[in-house]
């Protein structure tokens, strides 16, 4: 029954359809699975056992009864704890939503569901998704299954730790600034943040909604598209989702041939700050590509290097204004009610106490960036760098299919390493934000360990906004070459933990 | 550009309704002249001809037919409140006593 938590998400799936194996023992086993290894990794703030359960009993009801199964149905996943989930508490990894039990499901929630998925619970975070390794959760932060020490990434450590624990076949994940692709890459899992609008936002409690994105996360190219087409889709609960076909993700991804694709090379995503075994890794995969019959050419996009500073604006921004919802006064935390203090002082009161530190500094920042003698300087100019970044874009874009660079600039570093130095944090998403501040979509792909730390290093692929299908074509063409070569996936030489 | 002071931080946090504690407006002050000193290459763009971006997505007014539809119960829209009392949420006083 071991074997059945190493499956892929297709595996299980068929395995259900064809009957070898019933969705409750597929449920209960990965149950035992994060029993078993959970305290250690941390990956989950709640674990549903009954819903769960339920959920794969539904499923086995519906084949016995002749009914025909979703591609997904009876899959174990892991979701991000920053979609509501009706009955199930949401917490965002805050102390702010602490007991909350939202009476709604996310759109995306209600998608899973109805694609027979069972959700076994909501996974660690930092903060409302803020930061990069996980530690700014109020829950405590969650290992690195390569190295319990180290960060597994972040915001959605915990979703990417479940998958290279074992624990999930499948998760999902919300990418603002790298969030899906970060993680994904320091755990050796695959993350995909789609176009931007093309999964639904409605029930994703919002950070900063111009560049929040949800989108699968799995360990394989294939289960990440299939995943991907079960929760993408226009929905008209949300005003910024896109009512254009999906792209043709699983058709993609089992195409393995990148011959005749044009690849460029980000020329910026190099040099100082770079780990000389994360950069060999890239080298070898680009060498790689070549092989296959794609055609690589390096290309200039000179406005990135103004992302970080420009999402550091952005971001902030969106986030004061949208986290002044935590008022106390409709639901949530509230503290300091003591019948003679003012709203005005229990809401400060209460968002003090609810707040970590990385969320305050977001909000002062972000505060200081929309200022009256500042908004000019700091706002005004972050929105111009956004364009010419999507001008550097859709340059690139007209000579090449996709661009690739490293994921992150180096491997998962030590739990504690960078948690009181924001910027030293801040450049862990250096190379993933420009497809935030352009909308378009990106995956993280692992290509195998650094030498020198043998920690897993991701490739980003990145494609024009709607032209998902690229990434999982060329991602899966990689993927299958380097199982080719290892012999086996690069998972399994996750140490047991 | 200047940097910021702890004065400012501390404008901010009230700005912001986040009764900080004084060695967080200490700690903050000095993370946040850091942080700000980075961001501020941006500004190297201000003089320049370009059109701001707010979204990905060129969109405006979206809307959803007038029609009624399933919702919250008062039960479930209460259901998270701190306080509550007759269907309505229950709040401190939001004016003075005189």
């Amino acid at each position: 029954m071991t074997e059945l938590i190493r499956f892929t998400a297709a595996e299980t799936a068929g395995a259900i359809a064809k009957g070898e194996v019933s969705a409750v023992e597929v449920a209960q086993a990965h149950l035992d699975r994060i029993e078993a290894v959970d305290k250690k990794v941390n990956a989950f703030l709640h674990v549903d056992t009954e819903g769960a359960l339920a959920a794969a009993r539904a499923v086995d009801e519906k084949r016995a009864k002749g009914e025909e199964l979703g591609p997904l149905a009876g899959v174990p996943l892991a979701l991000k704890d920053v979609f509501t989930t009706k009955g199930i508490p949401t917490t965002c990894g805050s102390k702010m939503l602490e007991g909350w039990i939202p009476p709604y499901d996310a759109t995306l929630t209600t998608r899973l569901k109805d694609a027979g998925v069972v959700i076994l619970g909501k996974t660690n975070m930092d903060e409302f998704a803020m930061g990069s390794s996980t530690e700014n959760s109020a829950y405590g932060p969650t290992g690195n299954p390569w190295d319990l020490t180290r960060i597994p990434g972040g915001s959605g450590g915990g979703s990417a730790a479940a998958l290279a624990a074992f624990e999930a076949p499948l998760a999902i994940g919300t990418d603002t600034g790298g969030s899906i692709r970060q993680p994904g890459a320091v755990t050796g899992t695959v993350g995909v943040k789609p176009t931007y609008g093309s999964v639904s936002r409605y029930g994703l409690v919002a950070f900063s909604s111009s560049l929040d994105q949800g989108g699968p996360c799995a360990r394989t190219v294939l289960d990440a598209a299939l995943l991907h087409e079960a929760i993408a889709g226009h929905d008209p609960l949300d005003s910024t989702s896109i009512d254009a076909p999906v792209p043709a993700v699983v058709e993609a991804a089992k195409m393995r041939d990148v011959r005749g694709m044009r690849i460029g090379v980000v020329k910026e995503f190099a040099g100082e700050g770079y780990q000389t075994g994360v950069m060999q890794r890239f080298d070898e995969s680009v060498e790689l590509l070549r092989e296959l019959g794609a055609e690589v050419v390096e290309v200039s996009c000179p406005s990135f290097t103004l992302a970080l500073p420009a999402y550091y604006l952005i971001a902030p921004s969106e986030c004061s204004s949208n986290l002044a919802r935590f008022d106390a006064m409709r639901y949530g935390l509230r503290v300091g009610d003591d019948g003679s203090r003012s709203a005005e002082e229990v809401t400060a009161l209460t968002r003090e106490a609810g707040f970590g530190d990385e969320v305050k500094r977001r909000i002062i920042l972000g505060t200081y960036a929309l200022s009256s003698g500042y908004y000019d300087a700091y706002y005004g100019s972050a929105q111009k760098v956004r364009t010419l970044i999507s001008r550097d874009f859709d340059s690139a874009f007209a000579g090449v299919d996709v661009l690739v660079s490293p994921t992150t600039p180096t491997t998962a570093f030590p739990i504690g390493e960078r948690a009181d130095d924001p910027m030293a944090m801040y450049l862990a998403d250096l190379c993933t934000i420009p497809s935030n501040l352009a909308g378009n979509a990106a995956m993280s792909l692992p290509v195998g360990l650094a030498p020198e730390d043998n920690l897993p290093v991701g490739l980003q692929i990145i494609a024009p906004a709607m032209a998902d299908d690229r990434l999982y074509r060329v991602g899966g063409a990689v993927e299958a070459a380097l199982n080719d070569k290892w012999g086996h996936t690069l998972l399994e030489e996750v140490p047991a933990l | 550009m200047p940097g910021i002071t702890r004065e400012e931080v501390a404008h901010l946090a009230r700005l912001s309704r986040l009764e900080l504690k004084p060695e967080e407006l200490d700690h903050f002050a000095e993370q946040l002249d850091v942080i700000i000193g980075a961001v501020a290459r941006v500004s190297e763009v201000a003089g320049q001809d370009v059109p701001p971006t707010s979204h990905p997505l060129p969109l405006t007014n979206v809307m959803r037919a007038d029609e009624v539809r399933p919702s919250l119960t008062p039960e479930q829209a209460l259901s998270g409140a701190p306080a509550a009392e007759e269907q309505r949420f229950r709040v401190p006083q939001i004016l003075g006593e005189d």
